[in-house]
């Protein structure tokens, strides 16, 4: 019960504390980082280099008034910002660490944490027709745009993968990396889930749903208090997700760069798994803090014409040259 | 075909460098200036907290004249005038509002005795409203503020008490009209 292993109460209880907390400190993290971006601080001020600060936001949204719009739909309105942390948490059950920490190992993994990211939508779609409010229900709209047309060529640029490592079970992926990372044979297909990863979780540039220039803060806006925190708080797993995700589908998981093992063999899988998840949420805030957010026609062309052709041409190359290398 | 083409690779490269260039800036020093602990430099003349100033021989210099209150945009001033036994006007109170003040300055520019005056202090916040309204005794500073050398009653033609009729500072001695007459 309390070994490392795959599936055991402390393994579990141990990842779902990581995750909480690390999506609470991603908060402040995201905000200092951008702050350093912008050449400004961010926030400094409550406990040492301001790490302190998502618990005075979370005192604060707990602390503001739970109202519920009178014109609202209130069951479906309360429902909705509850699907999204839970499904994202849900996800990471997938997530393999390192060699033995994990929670479970399902053989279809990948199409597990896809119908969970894809399941991630209905929070925002809810949400916006909940609110009965014009700019909730655009934004609510350009939700569920956003996740069918990008969803469609996430995964298909994984499905190289797959087929590279002939497995789904997320651990066995990671595992056939061991002697060289998959961002090498599929880096059109990383480049591809990269973008998709970024809309799926509704990260900028691709903040489409909640932009804030256009529709004061799309799907969300009637919400507040801690409703809105559980929204906030599952993005930002959200972006924890893809930023693990990352790392175990292209670039080798656990395994070290270089030959670079420190320590023990559980020790150093998640040293370099949070080496290499920690580069991603940073690159994830560099993009947030370089680009401008595109008009929502561009955002579709580029999904349907760019980003579709290049995933399809990404697959039909990796299993011709599978099938030759196999004959 | 080619022209999309090379308009789709612009667009990446130009993504691609913006994003490097924004990367580049995690090594620049920031902007922020830590308000608290780094005051920012307020010069002499900035408009801040207004401040009611005494002559160089310790006594007040408004007059009670009644300007400011009548220069105040806002109307946040109010006085009333009275008299010691000298005959030297004073203002029985004096009362600034400063949650309504908007530190125009005007008060300053129309005080004919260089009485009020505003500080560079621009720290005002107060967690009662009521302490924003500032009575004499807390406005009344010990000094002559900006200008050390004014002393209104030293140079005005008024006589009170020890000084009379012609004897203020550059004041030539009351002309007996008869000896003009032709």
């Amino acid at each position: 019960m309390f070994e490392i292993k795959v599936g055991s109460l402390l393994v579990i209880a141990l990842i779902l504390g990581t995750v909480l907390a690390f999506a609470a400190l991603l908060i402040w993290m995201e905000r200092r980082l951008l702050g350093f971006f912008n050449d400004r601080l961010g926030p400094n001020r409550v406990g040492p280099f301001g790490i302190l600060q998502s618990v005075a936001d979370v005192i604060k949204l707990i602390t503001k008034e739970d109202w519920i719009p009178p014109f609202a739909d209130k069951f479906t309105f309360v429902v909705a910002p509850i699907i999204i942390p839970v499904v994202m948490l849900l996800s990471f059950a997938m997530i393999p660490f390192a060699p033995n920490i994990g929670i479970i190992d399902l053989n279809i993994g990948i199409l597990f944490v896809m119908a969970m990211a894809g399941m991630a939508s209905y929070s925002a779609m809810l949400g916006g027709i909940a609110s009965n409010n014009k700019f909730s229900l655009l934004g609510g709209l350009r939700a569920a745009g956003q996740m069918i047309s990008y969803e469609v060529f996430m995964g298909i640029s994984l499905l190289g993968v797959v087929i590279l490592s002939d497995s789904f079970m997320l651990r066995d992926i990671v595992e056939a990396q061991a002697d060289g990372w998959y961002v090498i044979p599929q880096f059109l297909g990383f480049i591809v889930f990269m973008v998709a990863a970024l809309a799926e979780s509704h990260r900028w540039p691709f903040d489409l749903p909640e932009g804030e220039s256009e529709i004061i803060s799309g799907f969300n806006t009637e919400y507040s208090g801690m409703k809105f925190g559980l929204f906030f708080v599952g993005e930002y797993i959200g972006m924890f997700l893809m930023a693990c995700l990352i790392p175990v589908l292209f670039f080798g998981g656990w395994h070290a760069p270089f030959g670079l093992e420190i320590g023990g063999e559980v020790f150093s899988g998640i040293f370099w798994m949070s080496v290499k998840s920690l580069a991603f949420v940073v690159f994830f805030v560099l993009v947030r803090a370089a680009l401008a957010r595109p008009r929502y026609d561009q955002l579709m062309n580029y999904g349907w014409l760019v980003m579709l052709p290049l995933s399809l041409l990404n697959l039909l190359v990796t299993g011709a040259i599978v099938l030759l290398q196999g004959s | 075909m080619l022209k999309g083409f090379v308009h789709q690779v612009n667009i990446i490269w130009s993504q691609i460098v913006s994003l490097w260039l924004v990367f580049l800036h995690l090594f620049r020093k920031a902007d922020t200036v830590e308000y608290p602990e780094i005051k920012p430099h307020t010069f002499p003349r900035w408009r801040g907290r207004i401040i009611l100033t005494r002559d160089p021989d310790g006594e007040e210099r408004c007059v009670a004249c009644n300007l400011c209150a009548v220069a105040c945009p806002v109307d946040c001033i109010a006085l009333q005038k009275t008299e010691d036994e000298n005959g030297r006007w004073y203002p029985e109170f004096f009362r600034i509002n400063f949650s309504r003040c908007i530190m125009c300055g005007f008060c300053e520019e129309a005080c004919p005795t260089h009485a009020i005056q505003l500080t560079p202090d621009f720290e005002m916040a107060e967690y009662v409203r009521q302490d924003m309204v500032w009575e004499k005794e807390h406005m009344l500073i010990n000094g002559t503020g900006k200008y050390h050398d004014y002393n209104f009653y030293k140079v005005a033609g008024k006589a009170i008490g020890s000084k009379g009729k012609g004897e203020a500072r550059n004041e030539l001695p009351p002309t007996d009209r008869r000896s003009l007459l032709p």
